[in-house]
This record gives structure tokens, sequence and C-alpha cells, in this order.
């Protein structure tokens, strides 16, 4: 009986288990190595003096030992290849979680600093005649919208066209070069759009310091509409070919097949990329700051003098402080909240529509 | 037999006038990306041409020429975007490689969907953030490089004590680029044919070992093409470096000291708001430098991919 004899039970380990570490091996040298670089950060601090225990450098150089140790136990017990198995596998999940340190670092920081001045204030005043506290980003709001609003009218039509144009009709040297250069659109620099807008209206009005919200629109424009193509492309392709054919075979012109059939089937999956392509461009700072350019007043005219937007807000008040600095910097933050807030907004509006709207062609 | 022909002739679709207006309607919508793309160009050629010959001596810097202008400003371009890279390459190759083939199936989507976050973060917030939070933190960090690793040409001189060099720029565009990269090599990492892996485990691989001979290199192209569009992104970057990087016009290799080669765009937001008369035709002249940059990296990108599209049996 094994329970009778528990020294020959260990004698006779179980075969499949040989060889290999227990699972809770891992975790106990992580929790060690951690424990250990605690102790000597902690010890050198106090000794060097120290105020403040610097617990990132001691989960750092915790983490190192770890992958280190993890390597040399599990050579020596599991054998070479499995231990190199251990090491990568150390590696990968810290390469994770050093991609999560900057974003949690920033969401805290920026909802942190941003909290201070995130009240009515902010939203229902300019900075009209303010040098101090006080003071909002109505201006700069209203721009955003108005500008990206434009951004939206100019390039959903062109970018959905263009898309329809791509899958339906496109064959040819003419599909093939649209094909590559709305590849070549998507990596202009944003600031290079901002400045062909500029260069445009510059020669256009012959203004030499020609300065307009719908310029900012015309450079948004250039980088939302080759994120539109490329995802309504998409989202065309996968309408299947029964659709099309049924539409045909009962007499249906083509452009109604395409308007009445086609389309519908995947508004859903356009209006995610839609909405993904407008989270993309109200951020952009850059192209606005050369076009738009910045104003303290609000401005409803899109075709008429300087427009302020809410990334230029954000970065004119931290770059060019009035006196009291610490109530720009204040704005700035709170401006990049209500950024974050509206780009994760959108992201979301995005996955929600791609998930209740979906196609219901896939049976 | 013309008989034949003649009794049975092809039957043409009745041109309808709506279907010629809304075909002729997408193709202009075709036609006028291509005829905005060759705008892009020609305006910003009229523009910058008055710089390519004239006299800079208004301009900050005064500069001899153009070229001796836009140099050190294409070399501290090129030079971030390349830190960025080598730092973001093997973390999001690892954070990839972690979503694919090491989370749990369950919770894959969702960490890929965090990850992705990121690049949604406007660059004006990630400039709020590393001048606030990373540039002082990271100052011991240099110093201590500067300590142990001075030999390095990369680390000599004096440390600049705010931390507003050109490697923190690089960290925050590495954090910027990181995600992008990600999403396409995770895609390409599982498009990995599965009988590959299958086979690999079968004959008694680890995870690592089916990893190496199966995902990394059926995946290569898709990295290089990966890192390609990532670099094209950092080269363009704008207001990390106009708002971090304390710029001067000089060409070095070092990382850690006050005195950092600026970006073409970052120094084209930080002038022009004031920039008048021949300067606005200077900055232009950047950046039109800085499209044809990005041009040739993201062709070289995309031509990878074509490549890899033309021989793979995964399309």
């Amino acid at each position: 009986m094994a329970t009778t004899m528990p020294g020959r039970q260990k004698a006779t380990p179980n075969s499949l288990t040989t060889g290999q570490l227990p699972r809770w091996v891992p975790w106990a040298v992580l929790a060690g190595s951690w424990a250990a670089m605690s102790a000597i950060v902690g010890f050198t601090g106090i000794a060097s003096g120290a105020s403040e225990f610097n617990i990132a450098l001691a989960l750092f150089l915790g983490t190192v030992l770890y992958a280190i140790l993890i390597f040399v136990i599990s050579t020596l017990v599991e054998g070479r290849r499995k231990g190199k198995d251990r090491f990568v596998t150390a590696l990968v999940v810290s390469a994770f979680v050093i991609a999560l340190l900057p974003l949690v670092s920033l969401a805290f920081t920026v909802v942190v600093n941003g909290a201070a001045r995130f009240d009515l204030t902010f939203f229902t005043n300019s900075m009209r005649n303010i040098v101090g506290e006080g003071g909002g980003a109505l201006h700069a709001i209203v721009g955003t919208l108005e500008i990206t609003g434009m951004a939206m009218l100019i390039s959903v039509p062109v970018g959905l066209l263009t898309a329809i144009y791509l899958v339906e009709y496109g064959r040819g040297w003419l599909a093939k070069a649209i094909t590559f250069l709305v590849d070549v659109m998507t990596g202009i620099p944003s600031i290079v759009a901002g400045l062909f807008a500029f260069a445009l209206f510059a020669l256009l009005t012959g203004d030499p310091g020609f300065r307009s919200g719908f310029g900012g629109a015309v450079a948004l424009s250039l980088l939302m509409i080759p994120v539109v193509v490329r995802s309504s492309e998409e989202m065309l392709r996968i309408v299947p070919n029964e659709l099309r054919e049924a539409s045909y075979a009962l007499g249906v012109p083509k452009w109604a097949t395409i308007v009445k059939v086609v389309i519908p089937t995947s508004i859903a999956g356009i209006a995610t990329g839609v909405t993904l392509a407008i989270a993309r461009v109200i951020g952009e700072t850059a192209p606005l700051l050369v076009i738009a350019g910045f104003t303290p007043s609000l401005n409803y005219d899109l075709f008429e003098g300087r427009m302020m937007t809410l990334p230029v807000f954000a970065y004119t008040q931290y770059m060019n402080p009035g006196a009291d600095i610490a109530a720009y910097t204040e704005r700035a933050w709170t401006a990049a909240l209500t950024l974050i807030l509206i780009v994760m907004i959108l992201n979301l509006i995005a996955r929600l529509i791609a998930k209740f709207f979906a196609p219901k062609s896939g049976r | 037999m013309t008989a034949t022909a003649r009794t049975a002739p092809r039957i043409k679709s009745k041109a309808r006038p709506a279907d010629r207006v809304f075909s002729g309607a997408t193709m202009a919508a075709g036609v006028i990306i291509l005829v905005a793309l060759a705008a892009v160009a020609i305006f910003l050629l009229a523009e910058s041409a008055p710089a390519l010959t004239g006299d800079l001596s208004n301009v900050k810097g005064s500069p001899d020429s153009f070229w001796a202008y836009v140099a050190p400003l294409a070399f501290g371009t090129v030079w971030a975007a390349f830190i960025a890279l080598v730092l973001a390459l093997p973390l999001s190759i690892g954070i990839a490689l972690f979503i694919s083939h090491y989370a749990p199936r369950r919770i894959a989507q969702v960490l890929g969907y965090i990850v992705d976050l990121l690049a949604a973060v406007p660059s004006v917030v990630f400039g709020l953030w590393g001048i606030t939070v990373l540039a002082p933190a990271v100052v011991p960090l240099y110093n201590w490089l500067h300590d142990n690793l001075g030999w390095l040409p990369f680390f000599t001189g004096q440390v600049d004590q705010t931390g507003r060099t050109i490697l923190t720029v690089a960290i925050v565009l590495a954090v910027m680029i990181i995600p992008i990269i990600t999403s396409l090599t995770r895609e390409v990492f599982l498009q990995t044919p599965k009988l590959h892996e299958e086979a690999a485990l079968a004959l008694g691989a680890t995870r690592w070992e089916m990893i190496k001979m199966a995902v990394l290199p059926f995946g290569r192209p898709g990295i290089i093409s990966a890192a390609m569009l990532g670099l094209g992104r950092a080269l363009g970057e704008t207001m990390v470096v106009a708002m971090l990087l304390s710029p001067a016009y000089v060409i070095t290799f070092v990382l850690t000291s006050g005195q950092n080669p600026s970006t073409i765009a970052g120094n084209i937001a930080l002038n022009f708001p004031e920039a008048h008369g021949i300067a606005v035709n200077a900055l232009i002249g950047t950046g039109l430098v800085l499209f044809v940059i990005t041009l040739i990296v993201n062709s070289l990108a995309r031509w990878v991919v074509a490549r890899r599209a033309a021989f793979s049996g995964a399309n």
C-alpha cells in the first residue's frame, strides 16, 4: 500500500513529471527575486540617504534576476532547451508589461492633472481677455468640431466613392495607381499635410500669412481619406458576390445594386471605419498648428480668420504660458483629458457599431 | 458565317444614364486622390522653390544654403526615428508573440485592444506626458549611463539635467510606434500555418523552438515591413519633438546631452507660427525633404509586403 510506504513512493515518482519543475516554482522564484532585490535596493537606498524607496528599480532588477534564475534552475532540472524556453517566456511577458507601463502612467497623469479644471467654466468660456486663472476651451472645442466635421464632409464621400470604384468598377492601370497612391497617402506625415494646405491656400489667395479653419479641414481630409478608403474597401470586398448576382438577376441596374444592396450590407463596417478615422484625425495637432493657427477668441467662421482647436489649445497653453504658469498648465492638462475622452468615446462607438450592426449575411 | 453573327448579337446591357453618372462619380473620386497627391508635390515644390536658391541669412541659425539648413534636421529626424525603432522593435515582437502565442486565448483579444489604445492617444498628450513625467524620471538613468558607459560616444559630455534629450524623445516615439508594429506583426504571426506549428510541437519542440522554427521565419517579411511602417510614423511625428526636445542645429550622436539635433517636423512646428518671408519657404522646403524621406521608407515597406504576397500561400 502506498500510504503505508511513503519512502517507497518517493523513490518512484510519477514518470510523467520527472525532470519537470512543479507549477509553483516560477512564481516562487519571481516572488523571491522581487523580495531579494527590494531588500538590496532598500538597504543601499538607506545607506546612501535616499528618502524614498525606489520601487521601480527594485521591480526591474528583480525581474532581471528572475529571468536569470529561472534559466539556471530550469537548465539544471529540465535541461538546456526547456531552460531557454522559460527564459524567452519571461522576456515576452515582461515586454508586454513594459508596454503597459506608459499607458497606465499616462492615463493616471492625465486624469490627475486634468481633473483640476474639468469644470463648467472650462466648457463655457473662451480665452478672450484671460491672462491668469479662469477661462476655458469653448473656442477650441467649437473649432475642433467644425474643422473635423468639415474634414468628414470632404473625406467620407471621396473616400467611400473611391472605395466603391476600386471594388466595383476599377480595372486596369487607374485602379492600380489609385491603390498605390492611397498606400502612399497613408504614410504622409501629418505636418506635411498641413504644409500642403498652407501652400495651396497661400498660392490661391496670394496671402503669405494665410490661416483658416477650412485649410485645416483640407489638411485633415488628406490624412483621413486613405483611412476611409482602406477600411471601406475591405468592408465592400467581404460583401458576398451572391448578393450582387441575385440583384442583377432581378434586373436591377448596377448603380442601384451598389446603393441598395452592397452598401446597406456593409454599412456597419463602413461606419466603424469612418469613426476610427475621425478618432485618428481629431487629435492631430501639427497640421492645425500650421494652417489653422491659434487665437484666444471664438471664431465660428471656417473660411475666415484663425481658428483654435483642442490639441493646439493644449499645446499653446503649455508652451506659451502667461504670468500665472500653473493656470495655463492646468488648462493644458484638462484639454488633454477632454481630448482623450473624445477619442476613447469615438473608439467605443466604433466597436459598438461593429458589434451591434454587423451584417446579417454570414449565416 | 455572318448570318449567325447577325442573328445572335451579343446582348448589351441597357446604358442607363444613372449608371453612367454613378460610375463617373466614383471614378472622379479616385481621380481626386491622384490629383491631390500630385498637388501636394507640386505646391510644396512651388512654395519651397525660393528657399532652394535664395539667401537664408535671416533664417534661424543663418545657414549658408538650404542644404546646410536641412542637413542637421534631416540627420536628427533619421537618428531619432532610428533609435525609436531600435527600442520599439524587440518590444513589439515580444508583445505580438505574447498576444498571439503566449496569452490565454480568452483574454488575448482584450490585450490586443489595450495595446491598440496606446495608438489612439493623441500625440500632444504624449508630449505633455513626456515632458512632465518621463523627462524627470529618466535623468537618474542618464546619469548612471554617463558615469558607467561614458566611454561610449553616445553618453559623453554633460548630462542634461532636465532630461529633455533626444533619447527621451526616442523613448516616447518608441511608445507611439509600438502599437503600430505590434498590431501588424501580430496579424502576421496569427497567419502562421497551424500545421507548421503543430508539426514542430509534435516533434518535441518547446514553445520557443516552435516559434523560432515556424512562426518567425514565416513572419520575417511581415516584421520587416511593420518596422518600416513604424519608422515612417516616427519620422513624421511632430508634437513630441516640438514639446520635449531642447534643440540645437548640430549633428551629434550623443544621446544624453543638452545639445540635440532637432527633427524636420519638430523644427517646423516650433518655427512656423512666427515665420515670415523666406523662412516660410525654407520650412516648407524641409517639409518636402521629410515627405521624400517618408515616401522612400514607406515604398520600401510596401515593396517588401508585395514581394511576400507574391510568394506566400497565405493570401
